[in-house]
């Protein structure tokens, strides 16, 4: 099945040469029989957040790992800021922050000795390393943990260090490979925040995930790879409107089986509603066209029928709807 | 494809500075580890064993001449110990960053995979300095208690430990390179100096009477040897039988130059094969 693509409008020449970019030429990674990646043409560029979409084993992270020199392209190219990752290396990644899988650091190292390790690699002048490292350390929220062992860390303390190393250097290009993993909610919270106030420093942030929800709240861009091939690189609302229809889902809980008769009728005919349908007895499924207060207006409407309703919440996301209908045209 | 100016705020160092860095940070993570306090352990055990054993028993092979006293002391004791300080600092080395995934936090950063190896190698070989100099402290500190001075021989046989700590931890890192897992690299770096090594090494001098010049442990024979005098004859042919005839045994000790050889070139062939595949290798 033929896809629409679409890559969003080029930026001029002039602001080329000052906007940070990734772009894969032809990338493609092969493990013997095996494509894991197929020929990736993307083009990334500007100050914005791009969400990286596909699911388990569709080469997300084979794409970043070969924009870190992790691993090395069967063929084609990976270029940041125009310079090719494989063959120049340190210029290539001197500006770009990279967190790929959940890094381990040196067991016997606390984190400022980790963190001012990173800093001396990457240039940072001596005379700022200590504030740096402390800044980032106190954002991610573990200046009391700066001078322990990284040995005794549980796995989303580590993850917290690996993040403030890739924001260490205040990167123009931050490269995030599922960066809230292993994250307590008050962490994920924090390090979304972390990346909308990246957005707002002008930086390009380029970011796998599987949590939608995550994606839709700080990405302006999505890219959905499957098998290893690009499927759609377009803004987040063009790609909601164009694959969702637009209309959004609420699921209702009810305390006593309902009639059919009254949602198929009812409900249904109710303004702005497009289908409502049984998931079972005692539960809704509601499609509707609108926004927030359409959504809070529907139920006041169904709750005058009293139903019994006991809850209502939104059943999916668009981008959630989109993700299933591509990742699904796609198997 | 049009090649930006993006250029980064900071310069990065260069890649010899960046040895340096790593090599301070791996050091200082070395120093701290439960491996490391082994490894002095081991070392400190062997010292003292060695002190009460001779101490008590006064072994006549110890204590009839000076060079009798550090061959027997040194020239029987520290290639153990510089094996073992490979093998802890330099098994794991890179197996361990992919099997830890220690290589995810400093691969992906502005510095070269070649720095990152060769800075390990620096800090495993400061690391095992500090190990054989505890061990060289005690042996002429045990020198010095039972003569007044100390053979210039044994200056020259520090040097040849030196170059095969050199070899032994080349050979070490190149076969951490080999595996993505510590535990094997580990154990088979042990299993091959530990064992097989010695096995071919009398195997093929005594039955098929070659020169087991292609083995690094035989090269390191000149750390001992240089501790005798005369020093060993190159070549010995012993006969097996009473009164002579029969059936000979050939015993091959390494010439000093030829020693030098073997480890200088152990050292140089697994340094550059350890280093590219290190730079080969993929974080999968």
């Amino acid at each position: 099945m033929s896809l629409p693509f679409k890559q969003p409008p080029r930026i001029g020449w002039e602001e080329e040469i000052t906007m940070p970019s990734i772009e894969a030429v032809n990338l493609t990674k092969q493990y013997g029989a095996f494509t894991a990646l197929s020929d990736l043409n993307l083009k990334i560029e500007g100050t914005k957040c791009v969400g990286f979409l596909g699911p388990n084993g569709a080469g997300k992270t084979t794409a970043l790992k070969m924009f870190t020199d992790l691993i090395r392209p069967t063929k084609g190219e990976a270029l940041i800021n125009g310079v090719n990752v494989h063959t120049e290396k340190r210029k290539a990644l001197a500006s770009v922050g990279t967190l790929i899988e959940t890094p381990e650091i040196y067991s016997s190292l606390t984190p400022r000795e980790a963190l001012t390790m990173i800093a001396e690699i990457r240039g940072i002048p001596h005379a700022e390393r200590k504030k740096r490292v402390e800044d980032i350390v106190a954002e991610l929220r573990m200046e009391e943990w700066i001078d322990k062992r990284v040995g005794k860390f549980s796995k989303g303390m580590k993850q917290r260090i690996c993040i403030a190393s890739a924001l260490l250097n205040d990167p123009t290009v931050v490269l995030l490979d599922e960066p809230t993993t292993g994250l307590d909610p008050r962490g994920m919270s924090e390090v979304r925040d972390i990346i909308k106030a990246l957005k707002g420093k002008k930086r390009l942030i380029f970011m796998s995930s599987h949590i939608l929800s995550e994606v839709s709240d700080v990405c302006d861009e999505v890219a959905m790879i499957n098998h290893g091939k690009l499927i759609i690189y377009d803004t987040l609302p063009h790609v909601t409107a164009k694959f969702s229809g637009g209309n959004n889902v609420v699921e209702v809980g009810l305390l006593r089986p309902v009639d059919s008769q009254i949602v198929t009728q009812t409900i249904a005919a109710m303004p702005d509603v497009v289908t409502a349908e049984k998931i079972d007895d005692k539960d809704l499924k509601i499609s509707f066209s609108g926004g927030l207060e359409v959504q809070e207006r529907l139920l006041n409407d169904i709750v005058k029928l009293n139903i019994g309703v006991v809850s209502y919440k939104a059943a999916s996301s668009e981008l959630e709807d989109v993700y299933l209908k591509l990742i699904t045209a796609t198997l | 494809m049009t090649q930006t100016n993006f250029e980064s705020k900071n310069v990065v160092p260069s890649s010899i500075a960046q040895v340096g860095i790593i090599t301070k940070y791996t050091f200082l993570d070395y120093v701290r580890s439960r491996r490391f306090f082994i490894m002095l352990t081991i070392t400190a055990l062997i010292s003292v064993l060695l002190t009460v054993l001779v101490g008590y028993y006064r072994p006549a092979g110890f204590l009839t001449s000076e060079l009798g006293f550090y061959s027997s002391w040194w020239g029987t004791s520290v290639t153990f110990v510089i094996i073992l300080s490979g093998i802890f600092f330099g098994g794991d080395a890179i197996s361990g960053e992919f099997q830890n995934k220690t290589g995810y936090f400093g691969v992906s950063n502005p510095i070269r995979r070649s720095s990152i190896y060769i800075g390990k190698w620096i800090a495993a070989f400061i690391a095992s300095i500090a190990i054989l100099g505890v061990f060289t402290a005690v042996t002429l500190g045990n020198g010095l208690y039972y003569f007044s001075g100390v053979p210039s021989q044994f200056g020259e046989s520090l040097l040849f430990a030196l170059l095969y700590l050199v070899a032994v931890l080349g050979f070490t890192f190149f076969f951490s390179s080999l595996f993505k897992s510590s535990s094997m690299s580990i154990l088979l770096t042990a299993i091959l100096f530990l064992f097989v090594f010695t096995l071919i090494q009398s195997l093929v001098a005594g039955l098929v009477q070659i020169e087991p010049w292609f083995i690094l442990t035989y090269g390191s024979q000149i750390i001992g040897n240089v501790l005798t005098s005369p020093y060993p004859l190159h070549i010995t042919t012993t006969s097996l039988r009473p009164g002579g005839g029969g059936p000979t045994l050939t015993t091959y000790n390494a010439t000093i130059p030829e020693g030098l050889a073997i480890m200088a070139i152990y050292f140089a062939v697994t340094a550059v094969l350890g280093l590219i595949l290190f730079e080969r290798k993929e974080f999968n």
